[in-house]
């Protein structure tokens, strides 16, 4: 029997020949990674168990993405404690300030996850890594820490759920709007446990960024990580990022899956998952005049360059609607610099836009944009649940940019070719 | 180990950002964050729950994000134990870790709100009325990790193996 790419990378990190769904092996992992919200309480264990060293000071990564710039004086005493952890134990990727992007942004775009690696990070979004063929999931605080101390951790080996996409994208459809149809299609629960698998013709044609996009979405159905085959894109992505020695994974044909879907992606049309639960998709057409409050294009889901491309294109010429604020977030310094270089900006600011530093912000409700009792947002990030963007009386619409974009200016949910 | 308590009942997908919203995570004080357990839902549980009562919820409970911060808040309230449907996977993980056993059961469609039901975690039975439901095992590996003292008393114990 053949093992999928998921197998395969936990066997290898396991030494061992073959692994099979609902075992538990003992592997060990490429990189650990915790954020300003999550990396407290691994410290807190650190310190409990008695540690002296992590596992390799150049594999433990601490980016201060949540709560920053700095939103309270607990939030500020939260980054300077794991400062002066990282000084004290040498850690080479400790990110705040100028340096800092929005963790699943900015570890790709630095070259910290290579193809075939095992990657944990107290960050359920930490699946995102999947789109370069690694292994990768979130963990809590205290799985951070034994990863941390020891350089491995345990993992059931999941079940493999296999999506084949084929046809030809249509013109404004990308990764998120994928990810929201299958979401959709599954449910919230539909890949528990499970590694959600893309596959086919039409991935092959899709953009990392997007395949970031989707594999990012992963843990809204459950799942324990999103996984892309490795191919000419991945390895032109990766060819002056990623430093150290990697290996690719690929699934066998015999490989097993639980369930296999096929997609026909030239049906796509844009999608827009509705409060409270990222599974409750619709077509965006059939959402016209929901009035919008807020327009929200960043996050680790949707802030990487396409996104500010899509946006630029769409915002070019137009202005934001009268009472609504179109909030731009670039995930990393150096999407906002390229953003900036390719006058996307000036698109941006003509639109009337607020163009906000790399930060999580308001996609959890923690700064930079929380919404008011009865207020209603459109947003390019990855939760919708009650109360995730402020008030719990407040709404939030997941959409890929496109849809973002075009409703800021429409000041009402919107196709983009209402726009374009 | 048996546990009894009075039931809180709560729904389908009951996310993390329900049992802890964001907004409070910059804290990781366990009487803090279990000030605010279940806000965005049911803002006044934290004053009325007692310790020992037991949560009990239907499918995908813990879903969303990985802060620790929720079987955290959920645990500083005195609750002893979870029994639903189904649980997300990293806040399963994360509440063995952090000592809140969680048992898998549909016990939501049985009970009613501050109904008293009795759990054996050794045996997974679960009783309430006189009706007795067998929640899925505890994976034995799980068992291990507890016996252990959780993840990090197994750290621990390897981390003294080493000196």
């Amino acid at each position: 029997m053949g093992m999928t790419i998921t197998e395969k990378i936990l066997a290898a990190h396991a030494d061992r020949e073959y692994v099979e769904p609902g075992e538990i092996v003992d592997a060990r992992i490429d990189l650990a990674l915790a954020n300003d919200i999550t990396a407290p309480l691994s410290l807190q264990e650190f310190a409990r168990v008695g540690a002296t060293k992590v596992f390799d000071t150049e594999r433990v990564v601490f980016v201060m993405d949540h709560f920053t710039p700095n939103k309270d004086i607990p939030s500020a005493e939260n980054c300077k404690t794991i400062r002066e952890f990282s000084k004290k134990y040498g850690i080479t990727h400790f990110y705040e300030g100028g340096a800092c992007g929005v963790e699943h942004a900015l570890l790709p775009e630095k070259g910290l996850v290579g193809p075939g690696d095992v990657v944990i990070g107290a960050d359920s979004h930490t699946c995102t890594y999947g789109a370069l063929g690694a292994f990768s999931t979130g963990v809590g605080s205290t799985d951070l820490t034994y990863g941390m101390v020891t350089g491995s951790n345990w993992f059931k080996v999941p079940e493999s759920i296999k999506f084949v996409c084929s046809g030809k994208w249509q013109p404004w459809i990308t990764g998120k709007d994928l990810i929201l149809h299958i979401i959709g299609m599954i449910g919230v629960d539909g890949a528990l446990y499970a590694s959600l698998e893309f596959a086919g013709d039409a991935i092959s044609t899709l953009s990392m960024d997007s395949r970031l996009s989707a594999a990012n979405m992963a843990i809204e159905a459950g799942a324990k990580n999103g996984i892309f085959p490795v191919d000419e894109t991945t390895l032109a992505y990766i060819r002056d990022r990623v430093k150290r020695p990697y290996q690719v994974f690929q699934s066998d044909p015999d490989a097993r899956y639980r369930e296999v879907f096929e997609i026909d992606v030239s049906k796509l049309d844009s999608k827009v998952a509705c409060p409270f639960l990222p599974s409750n998709v619709k077509d965006a057409k059939e959402l016209k005049g929901i009035r919008i409050d807020q327009a929200v294009i960043g996050s680790c889901t949707n802030g990487r360059l396409e996104d500010m491309r899509i946006a630029a294109e769409i915002l070019k010429g137009h202005k934001v609607a009268k009472d609504v604020r179109c909030i731009v977030i670039p995930a990393t310094p150096a999407i906002y610099y390229e953003s900036l270089k390719k006058g996307y900006f000036e698109v941006f600011l003509d639109a009337g836009c607020i163009i906000s530093p790399p930060t999580c912000g308001p996609c959890l409700g923690g700064h930079m944009g929380i919404l008011a009792r009865g207020e209603r947002s459109i947003s390019t990030t990855n939760r919708n649940f009650v109360g995730r963007m402020g008030h719990p009386e407040s709404e939030v619409y997941l959409s890929g940019p496109a849809v973002a974009a075009a409703s800021a200016i429409k000041g009402e949910i919107a196709h983009p070719e209402e726009i374009a | 180990m048996t546990l009894k308590g009075k039931v809180w009942k709560f729904g389908d997908n009951i996310d993390t950002d329900i049992i802890i919203p964001a907004r409070y995570l910059a804290s990781t004080d366990p009487k803090e964050l279990g000030s605010h357990c279940m806000e965005p839902v049911a803002p006044d549980f934290p004053k009325k729950v007692a310790a020992g009562d037991i949560i009990v919820a239907g499918s995908n409970f813990g879903s969303g994000s990985s802060r620790e911060h929720a079987p955290i808040a959920i645990a500083a309230l005195g609750i002893p134990l979870v029994i639903a449907k189904s649980f997300a996977r990293i806040f399963y993980r994360n509440a063995f870790n952090k000592g809140l056993p969680l048992l898998e059961a549909n016990l939501y469609d049985v009970v009613k709100e501050g109904d008293v039901v009795e759990a054996d975690l050794s045996t997974g039975i679960v009783t309430c009325g006189g009706v007795q439901i067998a929640a899925k095992p505890i994976p034995p590996f799980m068992l291990e990790l507890i016996d252990a003292g959780g993840l990090i008393g197994y750290l621990r114990k390897q981390l003294e193996g080493q000196r």
